[in-house]
């Protein structure tokens, strides 16, 4: 289907027109150029700032450091480069235990909304006329006020004489015995205050593509699975579940991702004695100047995200071929 | 049958209190009186006084927008010549390139795009001279870049789902492919276009980990002065500046649904209207 706008139909007029007192420019504009700019034009910025970008943090990766301006340097002998930044990568504690809490906490922090997100995208789904409307409107909301903000909005209410964890301490201190209790729960700066920020930041990236999954659901398949005497459990399991897979995979995937490499949240409500790695890279970069070492963290955070990434974009490439 | 779930409505209850206490919280807290941003002390409007009084928080909102703006404006150009060149064109040199080029910086994690940029700026600042420094230009560049992803995957799917016969028709009236162009296809997309750009807008103004590595000094943005002040605690001016965005945002939001909701009403009569005609 596509592609078949200028090929298909062009020639006849242009046949017909050539011989007409047309300049040339006309023609060389009707026939290819159009086309060759709104190739060439976008193909261009990506190449330079987004191609380009990435070989040179590659190169960098494989630069020596040095106190200089600028702070790398590469030896002037064969092979130039050098490996020492991965092999540290690999011998310094700091860096696997980033990697490792970066993964468990985005791991567990997916689990979560999906948990959540799921019944809220299933209910959204069912609702009828306006109420899906209202509702849906209600999660991209918050999705569109400013990401700093609802992590800022989360440091008020986890600070210990806040409100929320005054109640939530009363909550909890009913099922502690008497003498253990608390007189405020240590929430911030923790990697449970990361998780719950995650979970509340990224919620509507997992609601989203699993609405538009379930939305597209044929709800006499649930009708039949019941009038053959299904509960709605099995119903669920069975039928709703199994066709609802490349929602939760996307949105799973749109949670995980990011919030692996994520800065902002560690950097502000994160525990900076076991920081997530996307504080690692910072860190490196601009407080230590290290950049070799920060280019290697990223590279190699690239290298554990490119399986997921490329699921990813797998998937969207089918969903943009269904709707053709 | 469509049966109401108890199960499903309290999930949904909960996610919502989820989602909005907070931010309830964090209003309510800007008409604090106390400086303890965590302990009320009273009614007060003083802190919005001070909002616009401040007149680097004034100056940083001011760079934000005009970043915002300039870089959702390119970024919505070349995303929509990214998105037609996908639709469009099934076969050209480099498209399996090119398309994973347009949708990587969607879920590439900031970081490492942020570091990568500020390497290639850095670079081209010591090989070509320019941009001279890093500040506005490059934010822009930088803001541009990941947006135009954005803008081309709306244009994309809104392209996909057109109806191409209309574009055929026009070309068998005798409209050359740029004269299609301008005609026909343009003025379909402009809806997604716009929503493009807004898209792009929104996430321009909103960025902090990548303007983090593409800033310099003496260009703060609105988000890099907030993460800075946040990193020291939490304090009621920037309540009142947060209670600012949401309620801008909100309604602009509701405006921009309302619109769309709406044009798509009309679109949808005059394509009854217009079937209706043709019996």
């Amino acid at each position: 289907m596509a592609g078949v706008v200028p090929q298909k139909s062009a020639p006849v007029p242009q046949e017909l027109e050539l011989p007409g007192g047309k300049s040339g420019f006309r023609n060389w504009l009707d026939r290819e150029a159009w086309r060759d700019v709104i190739i060439t034009a976008p193909y261009i910025w990506l190449l330079l700032f987004f191609v380009v970008p990435f070989f040179i943090i590659v190169a960098m990766s494989l630069a020596q450091s040095v106190i200089a301006q600028p702070p790398f340097r590469f030896s002037e002998t064969w092979p130039y480069v050098t490996f020492e930044n991965f092999a540290r990568l690999f011998s310094d504690y700091v860096y696997l235990r980033g990697y490792l809490t970066s993964v468990r906490n985005a791991a567990i922090a997916t689990g979560l909304c999906l948990l959540l997100g799921y019944p809220m995208a299933l209910g959204i789904a069912r609702a009828k006329g306006a109420w899906r409307n209202i509702l849906l409107l209600l999660v991209i909301l918050p999705f569109w006020t400013s990401f700093l903000l609802r992590v800022y909005a989360w440091i008020g209410m986890m600070g210990s004489n806040s409100w929320f964890n005054r109640w939530l301490t009363s909550v909890v201190n009913v099922f502690l015995p008497a003498g253990s209790e608390f007189n405020s729960i240590p929430m911030m700066n923790s990697n449970f205050a990361v998780i719950l920020v995650v979970v509340y930041s990224y919620l509507p990236f997992m609601i989203l593509p699993l609405f538009a999954n379930l939305e597209k659901l044929d709800y006499t398949l649930n009708e039949a699975a019941m009038d053959l005497g299904s509960k709605p459990m099995q119903v669920f399991r069975d039928v709703t579940l199994p066709l609802s897979m490349p929602g939760i995979v996307a949105g799973s995937l749109l949670v995980f991702i990011p919030a692996t490499g994520e800065l902002v949240i560690p950097s502000l409500v994160g525990n900076a004695a076991d920081p997530m790695i996307g504080r690692v890279i910072n860190d490196e970069f601009s407080l230590n100047r290290h950049w070799p070492m920060a280019s290697t963290i990223a590279v190699a955070l690239l290298m554990l995200l490119v399986v997921p990434i490329m699921i990813y974009n797998r998937m969207q490439e089918r969903s943009a071929e269904g709707t053709k | 049958m469509r049966q109401r779930s108890t199960f499903l409505i309290s999930c949904l209850c909960f996610g919502f209190a989820f989602f909005y206490i907070p931010i309830i919280s964090m209003i309510i807290f800007s008409f604090n009186k106390s400086r303890l941003a965590t302990v009320w002390g009273g009614f007060s409007v003083e802190w919005y006084f001070k909002l616009f009084k401040n007149a680097q928080i004034i100056k940083a909102a001011t760079l934000s927008l005009e970043i915002a703006v300039l870089s959702a404006t390119f970024a919505t150009i070349l995303g929509t010549m990214a998105g037609m060149a996908l639709a469009r064109f099934s076969r050209f040199r480099g498209r399996t390139l090119f398309s994973g080029l347009v949708s990587a910086p969607l879920i590439m994690p900031e970081v490492i795009t942020g570091v990568s940029l500020l390497l290639l700026f850095v670079f081209m600042e010591r090989y070509f001279g320019w941009p001279a420094k890093r500040g506005f230009t490059t934010v822009t560049i930088a803001h541009t870049t990941f947006a135009l992803s954005y803008v081309a995957v709306i244009i994309q799917s809104r392209l996909l789902s057109m109806d191409v016969s209309l574009e055929e028709a026009a070309m068998d009236l005798g409209s050359k492919p740029w004269q299609v162009l301008f005609d026909v296809t343009l003025p379909i997309i402009a809806p997604a276009m716009i929503s493009g750009w807004l898209l792009a807008f929104t996430i321009s103004l909103d960025d902090v980990v990548i303007t983090n590595f593409t800033t310099g000094p003496g260009a703060t943005t609105l988000p890099i002065l907030i993460w800075g002040k946040v990193k020291l605690g939490v304090t009621p001016d920037i309540n009142a500046l947060a209670t600012l965005i949401v309620l801008v945002v909100s309604v602009g939001v509701g405006l921009a649904g309302y619109l769309m909701y709406r044009s798509e009403k009309k679109r949808e009569r005059d394509m009854q209207l217009a079937f209706a005609a043709n019996k």
